[in-house]
């Protein structure tokens, strides 16, 4: 799921009435229901598995509740002596640099061509036919992962794929079993997620460039930018907030991963050629039944994901003043 | 999504509005003027966008194709129009293969969350932005917390919490777990949209008599509309989407929601080869949604034709 907060909430309340606070039998089944239920909901479903994945990440659980013992921090000791465990989260630190990177710069590019490539003159405009490339850049975000998962295993199918088959109309006989070998399986998936992600984000920056006062562009214009400078030194810095956003959800998404790598590559590849903490994780909790050990992974990229986005935020924060 | 969309008619607005008034004036011998590197750059524009245009359509179009062939031309010949439409590649599709059971299994969970989570969202994000009361604050950030943890922490414990409230399994337990990790989400932008809400008319409907209740379903709920529409339409595509909590979860092959199913016939691909079957169900899921999304671009936006969008 995509959530864009942009803003922070307000932190101060509305102005509170002394009629309203009146507690009344009414007030009190309102409280009850209006923010009793959704709460409920909340703590039971999300709040109390987050807390227990902290606390059986520190026993030996294999889910016989009878063999439940506390060992301490010797889960955590386990996994970073585990060789398949170290390359997963070699492999989710590489997506969470590249992933961001690519998609982000690509929907970028994307949307400045189509609202600041028209004419130069006069009023900022947008290219021709802007909103049809934009309405089909989109397209391969309303597609379930897995879906696109399962599209492009069949893309890079070596034999009847359409990527061997279009390199075939070129002239060039490729065998390649993209996904199977372990030099080009990362970098194909990685296609896979840009793919399914630069529509959306391309969606997101067109609508923030249109944000910005056009005097800004115009002013820059007559100082003698030209499209370029315009787009990385006037434009960029002032939607910077949405781009740090889009970094730090990329960046989440590369430290998931888990739809695109299971579907794509089931087992995480020929010789764990692209695995992944979560594809891994999964494997040792209902696999192997081995859920303390799961659980310590899923604590360490929780920690991860914690501390790549505050430095994201605090960055692009700290740029602004 | 909503923010982006509005942002675009606002710009199809503004951007009307501007050619009437300027459009008129001599343009033709400005834009002869500044054609050249006006010109190049505006057609580098054009290839760029295209090709990216064509990445996205190619496997689409292919796939929509090959749904439509027997096994044997998809590995044979892939880029042949299909030469006889099997329409039968649907059917058994749709009954063989399960998908048409998946469909309905979505269409059920799906649906009842989305209902559910908009309703208990609502609620909750309307008391935050218009009551106050001690823990507040507190609340707020607890529920935004949600938003920043990676969910495959808590499969693994709520998996078990779920088997001993005897939820596992089962649609509802599916429903739940939606409705709670779908809910930071909803209240995070709805309380945007009901803190926007000017203060006078709860107070007018409270004059009027109209108690919490009354003021929620009958004033307050109408009014934040456009903003349920929007949170509606990204549940909608985050639940649809959702894979890790259906196959951890929800076990019971004969409850498989469509991700789960599909990835399901997928994995047995090496096995039985039906690529045309498996082809035509992938067209099965993604053919509605996309046209769905792209009958409601066209009403926002009044339009695809080539409009000049700022």
């Amino acid at each position: 799921m995509v959530a864009v907060p942009t803003t922070a909430p307000t932190a101060e309340a509305p102005r509170s009435r002394g009629r309203r606070q009146r507690l009344t039998l009414e007030r009190v089944v309102f409280f009850a229901m209006f923010l009793g239920l959704p709460l409920l909901v909340y703590v039971l479903f999300v709040v109390s598995p987050f807390v227990q994945a902290f606390y059986y990440s520190l026993t030996d659980w294999r889910g016989v509740s009878a063999s439940q013992d506390f060992i301490g921090l010797k889960n955590y000791a386990t996994l970073f002596a585990d060789d398949n465990f170290r390359r997963a989260l070699w492999h989710n630190a590489v997506l969470m640099v590249v992933l961001p990177l690519i998609t982000i710069t690509l929907a970028y590019a994307l949307a400045v061509l189509v609202t600041i490539g028209g004419d130069s003159r006069g009023e900022v405009k947008g290219i021709r036919g802007a909103s049809v490339y934009r309405v089909i850049s989109f397209f391969p975000y309303v597609i379930p992962a897995v879906v696109i998962g399962i599209l492009f295993a069949f893309i890079y199918a070596p034999g009847g794929g359409l990527l061997n088959g279009l390199l075939g109309l070129v002239g060039i006989d490729s065998q390649i079993a993209w996904l199977g070998d372990p030099r080009v399986a990362m970098a194909a998936i990685v296609v896979a997620v840009v793919w399914n992600m630069v529509g959306f984000y391309m969606v997101l920056f067109v609508a923030a460039i249109k944000a910005v006062p056009s005097e800004v562009i115009e002013a820059a214009r007559l100082d003698g930018a030209g499209r370029l400078r315009l787009s990385v030194q006037v434009v960029l810095p002032m939607i910077r907030e949405n781009i740090s956003t889009a970094l730090v959800y990329m960046g989440i998404m590369a430290l998931d991963m888990f739809v695109f790598v299971n579907v794509m590559t089931p087992n995480g590849g020929t010789s764990k050629s692209t695995e992944v903490v979560s594809r891994y994780l999964y494997e040792t909790a209902f696999q192997k039944s081995n859920f303390g050990l799961a659980s310590a992974m899923g604590v360490v990229m929780a920690l991860f994901t914690m501390i790549m986005a505050a430095i994201v935020l605090l960055s692009s924060r700290r740029r602004e003043r | 999504m909503s923010a982006v969309r509005t942002a675009d008619a606002d710009a199809a607005g503004r951007t009307s509005a501007s050619s009437g008034s300027g459009g008129a004036v001599p343009v033709e011998p400005r834009r002869r003027r500044a054609s050249g590197g006006d010109r190049v750059f505006a057609a580098v524009s054009h290839v760029i966008l295209a090709l990216w245009a064509l990445v996205v359509i190619l496997p689409l179009l292919w796939t929509v194709f090959s749904s439509f062939k027997d096994s044997r031309s998809i590995l044979a010949s892939p880029f042949s129009f299909p030469k006889t439409w099997n329409f039968d590649n649907f059917a058994r599709a749709w009954t063989t293969a399960g998908i048409g059971r998946y469909f309905l299994n979505t269409v059920i969970v799906v649906g009842a969350s989305l209902v559910l989570v908009m309703l208990l969202g609502a609620m909750c994000a309307y008391v935050l932005a218009r009551y106050t009361f001690p823990g507040r604050t507190i609340i707020y950030y607890a529920l935004i917390a949600g938003l920043t943890f990676p969910l495959f922490l808590a499969v693994v414990p709520l998996f078990f919490i779920l088997k001993s409230m005897g939820l596992q399994g089962n649609y509802l337990g599916l429903i739940l777990s939606y409705v709670g990790f779908a809910l930071p989400f909803t209240v995070f932008f709805l309380y945007a949209f009901f803190r926007q809400l000017p203060d006078e008319i709860g107070e007018a409907a409270q004059i009027d008599g109209a108690g919490d209740f009354r003021t929620f379903f009958q004033v307050m709920l109408p009014m934040a509309k456009p903003g349920l529409v929007s949170i509606t339409i990204f549940n909608f595509l985050g639940l649809w989407n959702q894979f890790l909590l259906p196959i951890v979860l929800n076990t019971d092959p004969d409850k498989y929601v469509l991700a789960q199913g599909l990835a399901n016939m997928q994995a047995q691909q090496g096995y039985q080869t039906d690529w045309s079957a498996m082809f035509a169900s992938v067209t099965i899921t993604i053919l509605p949604v996309l046209i769905v999304y792209v009958i409601f671009q066209r009403q926002l936006q009044g339009g695809v034709g080539p409009s000049t969008n700022k």
